[in-house]
């Protein structure tokens, strides 16, 4: 099929961006949104233009690291996936599609598509761990049983890829539910209880502190997941919050 | 809990459901008490002269509800402006309603509405009711010997326009608490993976039901009155 | 040739790694402030390490490529990760896991690191637990278990499909507490490009910030590689995109010799390649095959029709499949270990029996297991027991609580309902065992440099059994190397910062820029992109699941070629001083092209079949590889000369003495 592309070009941080139109022809719905793009940077590269930067690697919707805004959504239209899980089929000849980095104050643009999302890291630091030593010295794993439906709510917390398409879908670029999903996950394990309190309120501080803004409440976030993190662990979050300040 | 508590987002959008939560229950009395004016207009009057007069509800929960509904809009348009300046290039070609509903994302033109609506209802109630008791110093809500809550909000809703008003301002409510309803249990934590389904049912019947019936107290008046 | 000194400790295997932590040098806490230590990759080598190291007290350096440490793509791990926890029961031990693990790595590995792997992987479990990885839990609220390929006991611990993720998660959480404590300064979008030698030792290295493009000097006492497998030589694997050689190459060019390249792992469960443009391939558990059967049509005529489209896969009767695994191997049958089960499908492909469009699938069906299930749940539910839709629609739902994730996955990549209709499947590359030859402290050649995790040729000798890699990488950077790495810095104490002004910091930084200035000036015809397909391609064909003497000297040859060619005609856009994803890219092609080159001789040189590795000369007559212990029984430890061409072999031999070595029987 052939396709127009409308791609979001900026040299650096410092200059102003725009949107660029490039043909594509003859791609195939077996395609990955990734290799379309592929195809399109061997054929820039060999006319002598820049070809058109984007951040990927694993390719197989785990690593977190690709983040493209596609025709107004974050990982384009199909459910579920992240941009490189994305295949042409979901497209048909003839389309535009617009390409856009994932948009917020906080994950300023590097260059083209590129964004930098170390927001995330700051925030994970500032209480995102169990402060156990890595000796391996601890007691023996099975010495506390885990209630099967509370590891389990805690894994599906913890499969939180962290690629912002929640921050990017927010009409706020809200990064609550980024956030809430690592609260939760050692909220709800006994080894991370110990420094709940703590973590929740650094966490959330920091988030703050890092410019995005508040939630609203949309549910935009949880659509557009690539793991379908639940907006439940924004309200246990909210929940923990209070708890903490209030027991403080 | 400290200052700072509240100082940051989830202190924020607690506070935004805290204020929330406390008008909606306002609503909830002010409907009853409306209602009571199709029902029996002598009961209506005994309820008005009651909310009007009792010096609790005058002095002390009048104030608390000014201050809810100010703090509630301020904070609203505090964060809505916020909320904007996070995102400062936005996206060439967006598509929000793929992943969110109108109303949850227009909670400030729902409100803003109803702020407006709020204007008009000051005028054509609290302003007269504020000048006749505390101006005037006439405390006994009576006219002609009669009370005169009954014909005071009967006779408001003879013209077509403001019923129109009316009807568009609490449509817009409607909107405002399809939302607001649910999120405010979300946001002070007690919605649930087992409970969210339920608050967001409750909310979509509060949020039809409570504006349909001042929708309908105010056509019955109308009506009436043709 | 010469021989290599592994430095394992003497004394009773189960005793060597005990005694030897109790006897060697350490560094007290006073002094390990004024100790720096770079780590380059932040998987679960690389960020265990990282974060263990800066909680002894080492101001630590962490170097990654990607805009986080959490991207590491230890994060695509699926199945799980052993331990000898023997919780099940099972009688499993220490011993066992040793064992099998010798075993499974077709008696190629170092005993003594082996049995240290076995012994610390306990720990692991008890580490992470603590840390919150969220492991999957029974109802009684204790760790569950499942069984994987290649072993007779459940030890393996695992979270959903998601294992690598969850560990990773947890290393780069113990990593976050140590960033905000300042004892680690990490270095996101940064790629190492070379190390530095200073008076024999390491003592720094060199790296373009990739954003900015700027070539920086950075210095400690200590260098440790945690850079991954090199894979992506064949262009195409499951590797992510910018997983590279880059770092390992560098320091083999430093001194540290580069130990069994030829031995790669090629998984039998991948989703087969679509067209040209593809870029990579995904795996699908191994766990797929306890419950498919895989086959191809005996029948030519079926094979062409199958190709035109005039024919489904469905239509094809019993009597008309070819099993063939449980045709050569009804011992073990669709379950013998990774490499068999890729060679296999080679054979039938080659044959050209391969089921798609490019000849190069075969079928991994599920409907007996499904007809199986389904008939089971109907009795268990008292329903009818001939309602076929039934028996059906029951068998695929215990298919999907099983796999539903992988389902789901293969339907959004092929756009094919496998529950419907059979997987197609094709072996690709997905592990590297050889690497970066290190003793039995983990450290390389070069004093002060070493290797963990998959960058090392490692515990697996030439096969790794599932579920080892995310275990050997945390028991390196945990375990292992924080301790064996005192041994070396205790002389350290005293030498205080280290410059980067000195003349081999100035000499490396100038050559780093050099030849990233001769790339980027090149004004060739073809992209990186066209060199690498190139080169992945000969690496496929002459190095892949099947090796021969001429095809091994021709691929030489013809990466030497590549090579020669890419210097004088790849284009390279862009600037040094920006983002540059095709220089990035470039820099690691140029490894690959040499290692390429050091990977077939390496192959060419051992004159044997073995795990990985298959000669086609060496093999039996029913096609079995054939292992030559006489001979072949050493690490292929190479010494870079200058050319790939000119490496020089050194040899470690492996004596085993608490295992009996055998032949590796499926039948």
């Amino acid at each position: 099929m052939n396709l127009t592309l409308e791609i979001w070009r900026q040299k650096s941080n410092s200059e102003k961006g725009a949107l660029e139109t490039y043909p594509i022809s003859e791609v195939s719905e077996d395609m990955s949104f990734l290799e379309m793009l592929d195809v399109l940077n061997e054929e820039l590269i060999e006319k002598g233009i820049d070809p058109v930067a984007f951040d990927h690697d694993c390719r197989e919707g785990i690593c977190g690291m690709c983040s493209l805004y596609i025709n107004g959504e974050a990982h384009g239209p199909d459910r579920r996936v992240t941009t490189c899980q994305l295949h042409m089929r979901k497209f048909k000849d003839g389309d535009t599609i617009f390409i856009e980095p994932f948009r917020a104050n906080a994950f300023p643009v590097v260059k083209d598509l590129v964004v930098d999302r170390s927001a995330f890291d700051r925030i994970q630091q500032a209480g995102g761990f169990v402060s156990v030593n890595t000796s391996g010295n601890t007691q023996d794993a099975n010495t506390i049983p885990i209630p099967k439906d509370d590891a389990d709510t805690a894994f599906d917390a913890a499969t939180c890829i962290g690629c912002g398409a929640c921050v990017a879908s927010c009409k706020n670029s809200s990064a609550m539910l980024f956030v809430s999903a690592k609260v939760s996950q050692f909220s709800l394990l006994p080894q991370g209880k110990v420094e709940a309190k703590e973590r929740v309120i650094n966490m959330v501080n920091k988030m703050d502190e890092e410019g995005f803004g508040n939630c609203t409440n949309t549910g935009a976030c949880e659509v557009e997941c690539p793991k379908g993190i639940s907006l439940d662990n924004i309200s246990r979050m909210n929940r923990e919050f209070i708890t903490a300040n209030v027991k403080k | 809990m400290s200052k700072s508590t509240f100082y940051t987002s989830i202190g924020y959008k607690i506070l935004m459901a805290l204020s929330g939560l406390f008008l909606m229950f306002f609503l909830l009395q002010h409907l009853v008490i409306n209602s009571l004016s199709v029902i029996s207009p002598d009961a209506f009057n005994e309820a008005s002269h009651f909310m009007g007069t009792n010096p609790l509800v005058q002095f002390l929960l009048q104030p608390v509800l000014i201050f809810g509904v100010v703090f509630h809009f301020i904070m609203g348009f505090f964060l809505d402006l916020k909320n904007r300046k996070s995102r400062s290039i936005n996206y060439a070609y967006n598509k929000p309603s793929a992943n969110s509903s109108w109303v949850s994302r227009n909670m400030i033109i729902s409100g803003l509405t109803v702020l407006a609506f709020l204007g008009i209802h000051f005028v054509d109630f609290w302003i007269p009711e504020i000048s006749t008791k505390y101006i005037q110093g006439d405390m006994s809500g009576m006219h002609n010997g009669e009370f005169r809550y009954f014909h005071e909000l009967h006779e408001k809703f003879a013209a077509m326009p403001r019923v129109i008003a009316y009807i568009i301002a609490f449509i817009f409510l409607s909107l405002h608490l399809l939302h607001g309803f649910q999120s405010s249990f979300q946001s002070v934590g007690v919605s649930t993976s087992k409970t969210r389904m339920t608050f967001y049912k409750f909310g979509n019947i509060f949020a039809i039901i409570v504006p349909t019936g001042f929708i309908l107290i105010a056509l019955f008046h109308f009506i009436t009155q043709h | 040739m010469a021989s290599l000194n592994s430095g394992v400790p003497n004394g009773e295997l189960k005793d060597k790694w005990t005694q030897y932590k109790d006897s060697i040098d350490l560094v007290n806490p006073a002094n390990k402030r004024n100790i720096d230590v770079i780590v380059v990759g932040t998987g679960l080598a690389g960020g265990s390490a990282s974060a263990t190291l800066a909680e002894l007290g080492y101001n630590v350096k962490a170097f990654c490529y990607q805009d986080s440490p959490r991207r590491a793509h230890s994060i695509a791990a699926q199945g799980g990760i052993n331990a000898a926890k023997n919780y099940q029961g099972d009688g499993d031990s220490t011993y066992r896991l040793f064992y099998d693990t010798v075993k499974g790595g077709d008696y190629r590995s170092r005993e003594a690191n082996v049995y240290r792997l076995a012994e610390v992987s306990t720990n692991i479990i008890d580490q992470c637990v603590a840390q919150g990885v969220p492991f999957a839990r029974d109802y009684g609220g204790l760790l569950d278990n499942r069984s994987f390929g290649g072993v007779l006991v459940s030890r393996t611990f695992y979270a959903k499909g998601q294992t690598g993720q969850q560990l990773l998660l947890g290393a780069y959480s113990a990593m976050n507490r140590q960033i905000a404590r300042g004892k680690i300064q990490m270095h996101n979008r940064h790629e190492m490009l070379d190390v530095v030698v200073v008076d024999g030792k390491a003592r720094g290295i060199i790296a373009r910030n990739l954003i900015t493009g700027e070539i920086e000097k950075h210095s400690a006492h200590a260098v440790v590689i945690a850079s991954g497998g090199y894979g992506n030589v064949y262009f195409l694997s499951t590797n992510a995109m910018g997983s590279n050689t880059t770092a390992a190459w560098k320091i083999h060019k430093k001194g540290a010799y580069f130990a069994n390249p030829c031995y790669t792992q090629i998984h039998p469960t991948c989703i087969p390649r679509s067209g040209d443009y593809q870029s990579k391939l995904t795996l699908m558990s191994e766990s797929l095959r306890n419950d498919g059967r895989i086959w191809v049509p005996k029948n030519m005529e079926d094979v062409k029709a199958l190709r035109a489209g005039t024919l489904k896969a469905t239509e094809i009767s019993e009597e008309n499949r070819d099993y063939y695994l449980e045709r050569r191997y009804p011992a073990f049958g669709n379950l013998v270990p990774r490499d068999v089960a890729s060679r296999a499908a080679k054979e039938r492909c080659d044959e050209g029996y391969g089921v798609n469009k490019t000849g190069e699938a075969v079928y991994l069906d599920f409907s007996s297991a499904i007809t199986r299930y389904g008939k089971e749940q109907v009795l268990l539910q008292g329903e009818d027991a001939n309602d076929n839709n039934l028996i059906k629609k029951m068998g695929q739902e215990i298919i999907k609580s099983k796999y539903g994730n992988l389902f789901q996955m293969y339907e959004k990549i092929v756009d094919e309902n496998p529950y419907e209709m059979p997987m197609m499947i094709y072996p690709a590359v997905h592990y590297t065992m050889g690497g970066i030859w290190v003793d039995y402290n983990l450290m390389t050649t070069v004093p002060g440099l070493y290797a963990i995790g998959e960058a090392n040729f490692s515990d697996h000798g030439s096969n790794r059994l599932g579920a080892s890699a995310l275990m050997q990488g945390l028991a390196d950077g945990y375990f292992v190397l924080p301790y064996t790495i005192g041994d070396y810095l205790s002389d350290d104490i005293r030498t205080g910062p280290i410059s980067t002004e000195t003349p081999e910091f100035i000499k490396a930084e100038d050559d780093v820029k050099n030849t990233l200035s001769q790339l980027l000036g090149n004004t060739g015809t073809h992209t990186v992109d066209y060199y690498h397909k190139k080169l992945g391609k000969i690496m496929w064909d002459k190095c892949g699941m099947a090796r021969t003497e001429p095809g091994l000297k021709e691929a030489i040859k013809e990466i030497k070629e590549l090579r020669e060619d890419f210097w004088k005609n790849v284009k390279v856009p862009g600037e040094l001083n920006e983002l540059n994803k095709e220089l990035e890219k470039a820099g690691r092609v140029a490894d690959f092209l040499e290692l390429g080159e050091l990977f077939a001789k390496d192959a060419l040189t051992r004159n044997e079949s073995c795990g990985g590795h298959f000669r086609e000369e060496y093999a039996t007559k029913e096609g079995e590889a054939k292992r030559d212990d006489k001979n072949f029984n050493f690490v292929s430890a190479w010494e870079y000369k200058g050319e790939p061409s000119d490496a020089k072999l050194h040899k470690e031999k492996l004596e085993f003495d608490n295992i009996e070595v055998k032949e590796r029987s499926y039948k």
